[in-house]
């Protein structure tokens, strides 16, 4: 056992997981947390907890950890690489772990661009590879980055961070072959489970799992497939048309277009996707990427058969 | 080289509120090259500013002249006399220039006709990149000749993020993804190997995080 999390355990006891996301308030509205935290509790073995996602200011994902984990969730926290630096981020993994948080999810995080303060600097001290590494090497080596151990004095005892860590892989990104290779660092710095970006183009995503499995990838971390409900077609065109690194099939918008009941047709189309995903070697659960729509996530994961949801054994 | 840009002329005029004598003084160098700061643009700066203070029923004076360089304290010093009964200088050098000009006459003030934007070269006619960011610890040999710190959005070292596609930066359709011509040219120098070990997290103090920076050239000092 790395960490301890639930989320390690459940994976070490071979349970298809399920995990989801929470998105924290963009102001300062406890309830909203709690809220969404009841909806989730009992749905998703583990919650990711976004960092300031599309570069939009919230509630820090370790302040919405702590108040998820309060209410029963089991927090997966994302750290991006865009608003810190080295050591405001190994400072934030103390933070997080003394406040009880036990995975950490690496990224490098959207430019700052996309969000709703473009003027401001980014940070990119390290990069998501990098972040894992110093992770893995605070926990595995009991060091800080620059090498010094991590404890108050030279009397007193070792007390580091042990955080099971985890990383995102997109499949779709260019350039196509390098995104294994990609892959193939994360894992060798020290990721214990993969989330990918979220998958609509099914072909193109066997490809890279096939290329996954025939390297034994799926052998040295566990891959969560990214899958995302969708509202509308006109939710899939926007994504195609303007989010970078998305592959999503004209078919599929279709059959949102001429659904009757779109947000059923998406709900529909998320359980068939998780479904398929089961049959893909190598594949240990699915994320749910249901971005501000965390209603449907209960839905979902009774639909695709995946409720209830699993308990830890006893040791 | 640095490639600079002329800010506003609105910007400028505000500047030079309530001053008499005026001089503009251009660089033959980096920003005479790139269409910013040379004699011409001295030429049309000051006419520009001469109209504008007309209109403003102003009685100012605006003068010219261009050095060879603006970054050297000596050809700087060259400027004694032409810079005698003016009370304020405007420089059209880069943010060097405008500093060795302030150094170099400490009593009067200097303010900056151009913003300083980059270091790079002409890619084509009228168009200037960005291909250095002067990080004082080179490593072009590692990734093909192509720097990730100045052309990746991100200075990411360890290959492209999920937001590449078709060779383009996730931030805008018209930036191409440094890492996607990372990985095309290691692909064709055959050393896409190379790819697949991790770069470790790099020492920013030699960049500008490290406070001011000096190169000191023992062999070379008097």
């Amino acid at each position: 056992m790395k960490a301890g999390s639930r989320l390690e355990k459940l994976l070490n006891q071979g349970e298809f997981v399920a995990t989801a996301e929470l998105g924290p308030p963009k102001s300062a509205d406890i309830q909203l947390i709690k809220k969404k935290a009841s909806i989730l509790r009992g749905f998703a073995d583990a919650v990711n907890i976004t960092d300031n996602q599309t570069a939009i200011v919230r509630v820090s994902s370790i302040a919405a950890g702590k108040i998820a984990l309060d209410e029963g969730l089991e927090p997966i926290i994302q750290m991006t690489c865009r608003d810190r630096n080295r050591l405001a981020m190994q400072a934030d993994v103390l933070g997080a772990y003394v406040l009880g948080l036990r995975n950490l999810l690496c990224l490098s995080g959207d430019h700052q661009s996309f969000g709703n303060h473009p003027q401001s600097k980014n940070v990119y001290d390290l990069d998501s590879i990098q972040l894992v590494q110093m992770c893995k090497n605070m926990r595995d080596e009991k060091v800080f980055q620059c090498g010094e151990e991590i404890r108050n004095t030279k009397k007193s005892d070792i007390i580091e961070p042990r955080m099971f860590l985890g990383v995102a892989s997109n499949p779709f990104g260019d350039p196509f072959e390098f995104r294994v290779v990609r892959l193939a660092k994360k894992i060798k710095a020290g990721a214990d489970f993969v989330q990918t970006q979220c998958i609509f183009d099914l072909p193109k995503f066997k490809t890279f799992m096939q290329m996954v499995t025939d390297q034994g990838l799926h052998e040295k971390v566990s891959i969560l497939a990214g899958v995302m409900p969708v509202k509308s077609s006109k939710v899939l065109q926007y994504m195609k048309n303007n989010v970078a690194g998305m592959s999503i099939p004209d078919d599929l918008i279709r059959r949102m277009e001429g659904a009757q009941d779109a947000k059923a047709e998406g709900a529909k189309i998320c359980v068939e996707m998780i479904h398929k995903m089961r049959e893909i070697p190598g594949i240990k659960g699915v994320h749910i990427m249901a971005v501000e729509w965390e209603e449907i996530v209960p839905t979902i994961v009774k639909d695709a058969g995946l409720w209830p949801r699993p308990e830890v054994a006893a040791e | 080289m640095i490639v600079a840009e002329q800010k506003d002329i609105t910007e400028i005029v505000k500047m030079i509120e309530g001053c008499q004598n005026i001089l503009v003084i251009g660089c033959d160098t980096c920003v005479t090259v790139c269409l910013a700061g040379g004699a011409k643009e001295v030429a049309i700066l000051a006419s520009g500013l001469r109209l504008a203070l007309k209109v403003q029923g102003k009685e100012a004076e605006v003068h010219e002249t261009s050095i060879e360089r603006q970054c050297e304290k000596e050809f700087v010093d060259a400027l004694k006399s032409a810079v005698k009964g003016h009370d304020l200088l405007i420089s059209t050098g880069c943010g060097i220039g405008v500093q060795t000009i302030a150094e170099q006459f400490p009593s009067l003030p200097v303010i900056p006709a151009l913003n300083t934007k980059l270091l790079g070269l002409p890619e084509k006619q009228g168009v200037w990149v960005e291909r250095c960011q002067a990080c004082g610890q080179c490593i072009l040999d590692k990734t093909g000749g192509v720097c990730p710190i100045s052309r990746c959005s991100k200075s990411l070292l360890n290959g492209p993020c999920g937001g590449s596609q078709n060779g383009k930066c996730e931030i805008n359709k018209d930036i191409d993804c440094g890492w996607h011509l990372i990985y095309e040219r290691l692909k064709a120098l055959n050393r896409l190997e190379s790819l697949a070990e991790i770069m470790p997290v790099k020492n920013w103090s030699t960049s500008r995080d490290g406070g001011p920076r000096k190169v000191i050239r023992e062999d070379m000092c008097l």
